[in-house]
């Protein structure tokens, strides 16, 4: 049975799959072996030959971390507007609604609450394919309710990055979302309540300069792309090339950045445990 | 002399002004009359001018060799100022100065970003582009201020955080982000004002106040509008276009409630007249000051909160 068919009905219904379309052959863009779909599925679509890691959805990540039947989405409904009626070559509102019709979601972020192994957790999860998962107004808000919410319930909070940064279309507003979740994960921090940071393929700029960083663990998934400049910027500034392996999780590791680089198969019980031993028990 | 595109017509008027009192002085004018209607007309010139600023023009002022830096606010407004040096860990970052002083007798952490003016100066100071060690030992010096109950003063001048590989390797993100976290958390009030420049994470990583100031042609934006046109357009030479869109002067950010005010600078901006433009800030920072020290540590991290929490724009339905 496919990992992604134990999602809760209402996430099922938000965002139907169609990354990979059943009963498809796909080529690892890594190794060049060729994966049939069902099976990539069922092994949380990391690669059976050379563990490359594909990336999630927000739904499928929900599904990877969370138990069957427990999660519960919040805070849905919150939208974006225009502060700024900013316009480049395409007016922002058309960004936005040709990002909602592509992955028939509200935002570049889902957030929720449910279970890891018994224990409840609240929840923000990134979706990079809304506008490159970018944060504007909506999703500092969205995650700042969520680490209000843990505040209120007494959860620990789990915020699973994948983003190229700020939201450019929402101009300064954007940028104090950094603040403004930080400032909440300070709150957060103040009443002993655990934070894990769980950084995806990418997670550069603005998101991994605020709250991304800020676990009290923060784990790094193999092979994702973590960094505050984009490699492109950095190349540009300093006119040579850029190391192997820089800004790669395993790069995170060895500089000290992160507790720890794991495998897509191992996080959700890693993470239970680690909440285990945080969480003073009754 | 460095002359921006938008002072050319004035300056071209005050060139004429100085060859006639040339003339003057060497006693081939007879009357002044000429050189009193054309100082008249520069003067009415340069006010319809500052009065007409686009997003363009600001950014050029914001971003004047001549504008005031910090360390100019150090001298023309501070006494006794000692400055600290280093994170403790790694170095100490040039292109962020601070240490204590006191401001017309009240002591003060005074923290800002700092460029330079000559080449070399810019190439010891990284042009006012911090790496994390200067984040760092800026929130060392905020926690040794909050320690002895002094309140902190932060100006923002920089084009953003370096993007480098000793930065990242070092790691930016998490200096930026841990400032934002614990400027949170301080219990003695924190004053912010964009001076210049204020870019990005690089700058809001000192920009966690009570109090967000800027100077009135100051810009303070998510990306540099040639990042921006860079992205959006394929072309950074649109940075223009970028600069309307981004919204990032004080006017349109008051309105956003990004700041909480701007210090109006002098005809001609704050580079023309420095001493005056640091006279307005200090008297906005002590005015502010004034209405912070009646709260408690509490009070003082709440309200901080709460100016956050409320920032951003968006639909709720229900
Ligand atoms: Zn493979």
């Amino acid at each position: 049975m496919s990992w992604f068919k134990r999602i809760a009905p209402k996430l099922l219904s938000t965002e139907p799959k169609k990354n990979i379309p059943a009963g498809i052959w796909i080529k690892c863009p890594e190794c060049g072996e060729t994966l049939y779909s069902k099976d990539l599925d069922k092994n949380l679509k990391v690669c059976l030959n050379c563990s490359y890691h594909f990336r999630l959805t927000a739904e499928e990540r929900i599904a990877s971390l969370v138990d069957d039947g427990t999660w519960t989405e919040l805070f849905s409904g919150i939208l974006p507007k225009d502060p700024l009626q900013f316009t480049d070559s395409k007016k922002y509102k058309d960004r936005l609604k040709a990002a909602t019709t592509k992955t028939k979601l509200e935002e570049a972020i889902t957030c929720g609450e449910g279970r890891m192994m018994g224990q409840r957790v609240a929840m923000s999860v990134f979706n990079f394919r809304f506008m490159g998962g970018s944060m504007g107004s909506v999703v500092g808000e969205k995650i700042t309710r969520t680490i209000e919410y843990a505040l209120a319930e007494k959860l620990p909070v789990i915020i699973v990055s994948s983003s190229g940064g700020a939201r450019m279309q929402e101009g300064a507003l954007s940028l104090m979302q950094m603040a403004k979740t930080s400032a909440a994960l300070y709150q957060l921090a103040q009443a002993k309540l655990p934070y894990v940071s769980l950084m995806t393929d990418p997670t550069t700029g603005g998101v991994s300069a605020s709250f991304a960083m800020l676990g009290d663990i923060n784990i790094a998934e193999k092979g994702a792309l973590i960094g505050f400049a984009g490699p492109r910027v950095i190349q540009q500034t300093i006119g040579q090339q850029l190391p192997a392996g820089f800004q790669r999780a395993e790069f995170l590791l060895e500089h000290g950045a992160v507790d720890l680089v794991l495998d897509r198969r191992e996080l959700k019980g890693q993470i239970a445990n680690l909440l285990g031993i945080m969480l003073p028990r009754g | 002399m460095y002359v921006l595109e938008l002072e050319k017509p004035v300056a071209a008027l005050r060139s004429k002004i100085e060859e006639l009192r040339a003339l003057m002085d060497a006693g081939n004018l007879e009357s002044g009359s000429e050189i009193a209607k054309l100082e008249a007309k520069a003067k009415q010139l340069e006010e319809e001018i500052f009065k007409n600023l686009d997003n363009w023009d600001k950014t050029q002022l914001a971003r004047h060799p001549f504008r005031p830096c910090t360390l100019d606010f150090v001298q023309h407004c501070t006494k006794d100022f000692q400055e600290l040096h280093g994170d403790r860990h790694f170095r100490d970052d040039p292109s962020i100065v601070g240490g204590f002083c006191r401001i017309d007798g009240t002591r003060f952490m005074l923290i800002g970003h700092q460029r330079g003016r000559t080449t070399t100066e810019n190439v010891h100071r990284n042009f006012g582009m911090p790496h994390p060690e200067g984040y760092r030992k800026a929130l060392r010096l905020m926690k040794l201020a909050e320690k002895f109950g002094v309140p902190i003063l932060t100006l923002i001048d920089t084009k953003g955080a370096y993007p480098g590989l000793g930065a990242e390797e070092r790691g930016q993100s998490e200096a930026i982000a841990v400032n934002l976290r614990e400027m949170a958390g301080l219990t003695v009030p924190v004053i912010c004002v964009v001076i210049g420049e204020g870019g990005s994470g690089g700058a809001l990583a000192l920009g966690v106040g009570n109090r967000v100031l800027m100077l009135e042609h100051s810009i303070y934006s998510v990306i540099s509008p040639e990042g921006c046109a860079s992205i959006l357009f394929g072309d950074s030479s649109r940075a223009q276009e970028a600069a309307r869109s981004l919204k990032y002067v004080a006017k349109d950010l008051l309105k956003l409630k990004v700041i909480d005010g701007f210090v109006p600078e002098p005809v001609g901006g704050a580079h023309a007249k420095p001493e005056e433009a640091l006279d307005s800030l200090k008297k906005a920072v002590l005015k502010h000051l004034g209405q912070l020290e009646k709260l408690s540590a509490e009070q003082l991290i709440q309200g901080r909160y709460e100016k956050f929490r409320q920032m951003g724009v968006f639909a709720e339905s229900v």
